[in-house]
């Protein structure tokens, strides 16, 4: 592994995010803050506790997983989207690198920024809500997990999508969606039993149950099932992007 | 002579959707020469430059750069070769100084201010290095392709169509640095519409139609074997044939019997040039013989241009 290309795309990444600072932090960091206004304060405060837990202190590892997966997928498609749009992924390709060294600058980079987002939320919601994080280096091992699985997959839809509209097609139509039902929100238990058995198919509730757990102690799932799940995750994604490679899938005529 | 540095062989290459763009291409690239690669719109010069470069995947065939296979080898083979693509591209937001020292590192140099300085500076692109590329114009775009190209030290360098939209001033500018680079050892190999181009830049020109190779040749013996000259002469009145009396020269008739056309070799050079010309002063003299008269005469020298227009023609 040669070290100066994977640095060159990392930095090159970051500071295209340093360029668009306001989209890629300002932004989330105020839609979050809108959420624990609404559903914290405004409407939490007339919601019972679940499990023991304010409202408004229930919700904050899902909304940082809300934006975790969403911010993940949104940044690593667009960084390798933008290149194949632009014509310059001549050069990544012509290149003497291996594509685990283009995967590594590319969701490296975006895994970053995920998870200095998902802290800076955690932050933020500590000024709406009293926070406590009973297992913190599970909930880093959460963080950083879930930030390279889902800029793993951002990456796999950046060099699927041929259009700006494929690129938001899937966090807006399968990511979103799998986050609010996911738990983000509330728990399944308070689901009526059908639809909690529909919930169990939804991978997304594995990890907010499980981020959920750094925090509280409590979950919907096993922490075993969570950890299996993003694993799992981790694999397929890695499955696939080296099968992108050796094909050269829409990269390479 | 040594092994050439590049060597290209049994090429195909047919996109998805069936079209053969490479049809069995053999070609040997020569350490150190400039090769011009000419041919019409859709020839396959860029598909061919794609595949070399690992930018394309072949159908079926090799290429081996410097000893290296560019597929089982691509680290070795890519890492010598910088490469100038066609269309305008670039991270429109990053500085010229940022965008060629990203170059440098994705083909895994470590940084060089000095190199880089060197480079943008031959490429008169020093004063604009704090520039961002939105706010350059096209020929600027084009020299920080170039710049970007260079900025890892390549053996090897693909300019496909470096020219195109560059002014006349600038092109000379660009042939120069060209021409620098050879003498610094670095293999050149350009694709241009610009027959002009070719002739004043090229070693070897190759010449591909419809994903074939045609013909690949020293420049010098493709004038030579290829060049001819004519002496055309405007005649007062047309004539329905060559007379009898200038039977003996190959004599062509044109423009409505108007013009009598004289079509000799140019490339015979020295003691055969003087030949050559005391042919024409007894052509001359016998035409005034024969009673004809002639208002006006020139002659021309088939360019490559006449040239590439008949090979591929003839396909
Ligand atoms: N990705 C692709 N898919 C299908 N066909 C392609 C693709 N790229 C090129 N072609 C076809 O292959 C042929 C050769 O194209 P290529 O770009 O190599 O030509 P060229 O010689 O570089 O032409 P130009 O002088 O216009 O740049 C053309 O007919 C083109 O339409
Ligand atoms: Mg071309």
């Amino acid at each position: 592994m040669n070290l100066y290309p994977v640095r060159a795309i990392y930095m090159a990444e970051l500071s295209r995010t340093r360029r668009t600072l306001l989209q890629s932090i300002v932004s989330p960091v105020i839609s979050t803050s809108l959420y624990f206004v609404v559903f914290g304060a405004a409407i939490g405060s007339r919601i019972s506790e679940i499990d023991g837990i304010s409202y408004g202190a229930f919700i904050v590892p899902g909304l940082i997983m809300l934006m975790l997966l969403t911010q993940s997928v949104s940044n690593a498609s667009f960084g390798i989207f933008f290149p194949k749009f632009s014509g310059s992924v001549y050069e990544l390709l012509s290149a003497p690198i291996s594509y685990l060294e283009i995967v590594i600058g590319y969701v490296g980079a975006a895994a970053t920024k995920s998870v200095v987002l998902g802290l800076i939320i955690l932050a933020t919601a500590g000024f709406f809500v009293p926070l406590e994080i009973a297992h913190p280096l599970w909930m880093m091992t959460f963080l950083v997990l879930t930030a390279i699985t889902f800029s793993l997959l951002g990456f796999i839809i950046g060099i699927w999508a041929d259009g700006f509209d494929k690129l938001q097609l899937v966090p807006l139509l399968v990511i979103t969606p799998l986050t609010f039902l996911g738990g983000s929100f509330y728990s399944i238990d308070m689901l009526p039993p059908f639809w909690q058995g529909v919930t169990l198919f939804n991978p997304v509730l594995y990890l907010i149950s499980g981020f959920r757990w750094s925090f509280y102690g409590t979950s919907d799932v096993s922490l075993a099932a969570s950890v299996a799940m993003i694993l799992l995750f981790l694999g397929v994604c890695l499955a696939l992007i080296s099968w992108i490679f050796r094909t050269g899938y829409r990269l390479k005529p | 002579m040594s092994e050439p540095i590049i060597r290209v062989s049994a090429l195909n290459k047919i996109y998805e959707g069936g079209f053969q763009a490479l049809k069995q291409i053999d070609l040997d690239i020569q350490r150190g020469e400039i090769f011009a690669l000419l041919g019409p719109n859709g020839a396959g010069k860029t598909t061919l430059i794609s595949v070399i470069c690992g930018l394309v995947n072949a159908t079926s065939g090799q290429v081996v750069v410097d000893g290296f296979d560019n597929q089982a080898d691509y680290r070795e083979a890519r890492s010598r070769i910088g490469l100038v693509p066609q269309e305008l591209t670039n991270e429109a937001f990053e500085t010229v100084w940022n965008t060629v020292n990203f170059s440098r590192g994705l083909f895994g140099k470590p940084p060089d201010p000095e190199h880089i300085e060197r480079v943008l500076k031959s490429l008169t692109l020093w004063d604009k290095r704090h520039n961002r590329l939105i706010t350059l114009s096209g020929g600027m775009k084009r020299r920080v392709l170039i710049a970007k190209a260079l900025s890892h030290e390549p053996r090897i360098l693909f300019l496909d169509e470096p020219t195109a939209g560059v002014d006349v001033g600038l092109r000379r500018e660009m042939w120069d640095v060209v021409r620098q680079l050879r003498e610094s050892g670095v293999t050149i190999i350009l694709t241009t519409h610009y027959i002009e181009e070719a002739e004043e830049m090229a070693d070897r020109i190759g010449v591909i139609n419809n994903g074939e190779i045609v013909l690949v040749e020293d420049k010098a013996a493709l004038m030579r074997k290829l060049g001819s000259k004519q002496l055309a002469l405007h005649l007062h009145e047309p004539l329905d044939s060559v007379p009898l009396a200038l039977a003996a020269y190959d004599l062509q008739l044109a423009a409505n019997g108007s013009e009598l056309i004289y079509t000799y070799d140019a490339s015979r050079t020295g003691g055969a040039e003087g030949q050559e010309s005391s042919t024409i002063s007894a052509l001359l003299a016998d035409v005034e013989a024969a009673g004809l008269v002639f208002k006006d005469l020139h002659t021309r020298q088939s360019s490559l241009e006449d040239i590439f227009v008949d090979l591929v023609k003839e396909r």
